[in-house]
């Protein structure tokens, strides 16, 4: 019974977050443009799209508050109280890994990515080359977010200043910006903003927080923050150098 | 069909995740998860919820998207053109009005930059109002999409804002309260919500595809990075008001006694 009264709460969350993008469709449609619906898109199945969309959020985010969530919080704490730093790392680095790959934006814009670079001819032009691109692309992401928690653990411990680390960051994009392939550099910079939504952001700070909490001399709002700009701005580096060097490793996928 | 593709798909995205914990659970920390029916319960809903969702996205949020970018550029909604006259980037207009009201409103609402907003202001003490952030991290977002459609039109190399904006953010960092610093930099992140990041795209691909002499490969993403950099620019920028009129009215109680 529990069930059914906070599903239905967070079915009103996610009508809310959805709500808005609709009424400003709905307005601009009525409204503005005054135009008939194309064929090839009849209201019935935007509508049921839409209640799939809100459907899908709603489990997908009670699922993670009961089953990902907990485990993965108490996980966090008992990798700090264990004491032993290596370990600590390595789970860093599963959890800022494991909580990307399944993020769902990052799945969307990773199949729109491979569809637009085999267009633009960077990559073979055949569904195997898309979906290995897809993957690749994934995983490279995902890996950028296990090393970015990783730096953000160590910067804890350490107490180095987040805006010099920012700021370095900023210069190697700078830096490898003028060596990828330009079809590469605007899924890179966009790369780091679709990391930070549903999955990660809470896993991520929830491990921040508990270390930084645990930690004497750390303050969790000062320490235990970071780790989320550190992951936003990693992806970046990490898929322009997979446009520059990664691409060309993966078998039949450049033509 | 499509859905037990997509059911297959997701269950491959999850298994990772879910070999970690359990994984570090069971051979590492060895102790039994509390309430295992529940978390398994968790991770089938986990799974579900993501298969619907996909589907869905690929059924209404990317149609949607790719709609209005079509409709909006259409040469019969946009203003007349004189004879042999060029497209100036003032008539897309309503692309611009469009991207501005998406980026706000979706903002504004957003559960989890209320909840941050309310912690700064009390962490703060009472310098920062927990509104006005909100207001603040909306404006820098839908400031950074219209930045980005407008950039889509003129087809300039996406490079140029980004860095743009971040000298504009390490100034900021350099002159901001310290304590501001990392919420400032995680407003970025909380303004890109699962359902905000394909709608985005699929603006920016769509108006990418229409309008002439752009292509989705080189003018298409970008939009995203732009929505994600420009709520920290305008969250320092309110932070270092808010200082700024704090201490002008510590100075001036200090001075009125005399």
């Amino acid at each position: 019974m529990d069930l059914v009264v906070s599903l239905a709460h967070q079915f009103k969350d996610s009508l809310r977050d959805l709500a808005p993008v609709v009424l400003v469709m709905a307005f601009f449609q009525l409204v503005v443009i005054r135009q008939p619906l194309p064929d090839s898109l009849a209201l019935i199945d935007l509508a049921f799209g839409l209640v799939f969309v809100l459907v899908g959020l709603t489990l997908f985010i009670k699922g993670l508050e009961l089953g990902l969530f907990p485990l993965g919080e108490n996980l966090a704490r008992a990798f700090v109280k264990k004491g032993s730093v290596s370990w600590l790392l390595m789970f860093a680095f599963a959890l800022g890994l494991g909580s990307t790959v399944a993020e769902p934006a990052l799945i969307a814009i990773a199949a729109r990515a491979a569809e637009v670079v085999a267009l633009g001819g960077l990559i073979d032009n055949s569904v195997r080359a898309q979906n290995s691109f897809a993957f690749a692309l994934r995983m490279v992401v995902a890996a950028s977010v296990g090393v970015a928690v990783v730096l953000g653990v160590v910067r804890i411990f350490k107490g180095w200043p987040l805006h010099l680390m920012i700021i370095a960051g900023y210069m190697l994009v700078l830096l490898l910006t003028l060596f990828a392939p330009a079809e590469m550099i605007g899924i890179a910079y966009d790369s780091g903003g679709v990391t930070t939504s549903t999955i990660t952001v809470p896993l991520v700070t929830a491990l921040g927080v508990g270390l930084a909490s645990s930690i004497k001399g750390r303050s969790p709002m000062l320490d235990g923050f970071g780790l989320i700009a550190l992951a936003s701005v990693m992806p970046i580096i990490f898929v322009l150098l997979f446009g520059i060097i990664g691409i060309h490793l993966i078998p039949g996928v450049v033509p | 069909m499509t859905l037990i593709a997509t059911f297959w798909g997701t269950l491959l995205d999850i298994l990772p995740i879910a070999a970690i914990v359990f994984g570090f659970q069971y051979l590492v920390i060895r102790k039994p998860v509390k309430r295992l029916p529940q978390v398994l319960m968790g991770f089938f809903m986990v799974w579900v919820g993501l298969s619907f969702f996909l589907v869905g996205l690929e059924q209404a949020l990317f149609p949607m998207g790719e709609l209005m970018a079509t409709q909006l550029t259409n040469h019969e909604f946009l203003p007349i053109l004189a004879e042999g006259a060029q497209r100036h980037w003032s008539d897309y207009y309503w692309v611009y009005i469009f991207a501005f009201a998406i980026g706000a409103s979706t903002t504004i609402a957003e559960p989890s930059l209320i909840a941050v907003s309310l912690k700064a202001g009390e962490i703060s003490g009472g310098t920062i109002d927990p509104l006005m952030l909100r207001v603040a991290v909306a404006l820098g977002m839908a400031f950074g999409i219209t930045l980005g459609t407008w950039r889509i039109v003129m087809g300039w190399p996406l490079q140029w804002f980004v860095f743009a904006a971040y000298l504009l953010v390490i100034v900021q960092t350099l002159r901001s309260p310290r304590s501001i610093i990392p919420l400032a930099f995680d407003s970025g992140g909380v303004t890109t919500s699962t359902i905000t990041v394909p709608i985005i795209a699929a603006l920016g691909l769509g108006l990418a595809t229409e309008i002439p002499g752009r292509s989705p490969v080189m003018d298409g993403f970008g939009m995203i990075a732009l929505a994600c950099l420009f709520p920290i620019i305008t969250v320092m920028g309110y932070a270092q008001i808010a200082q700024w009129r704090a201490t002008r009215t510590r100075s001036a109680n200090d001075l009125t006694p005399m």
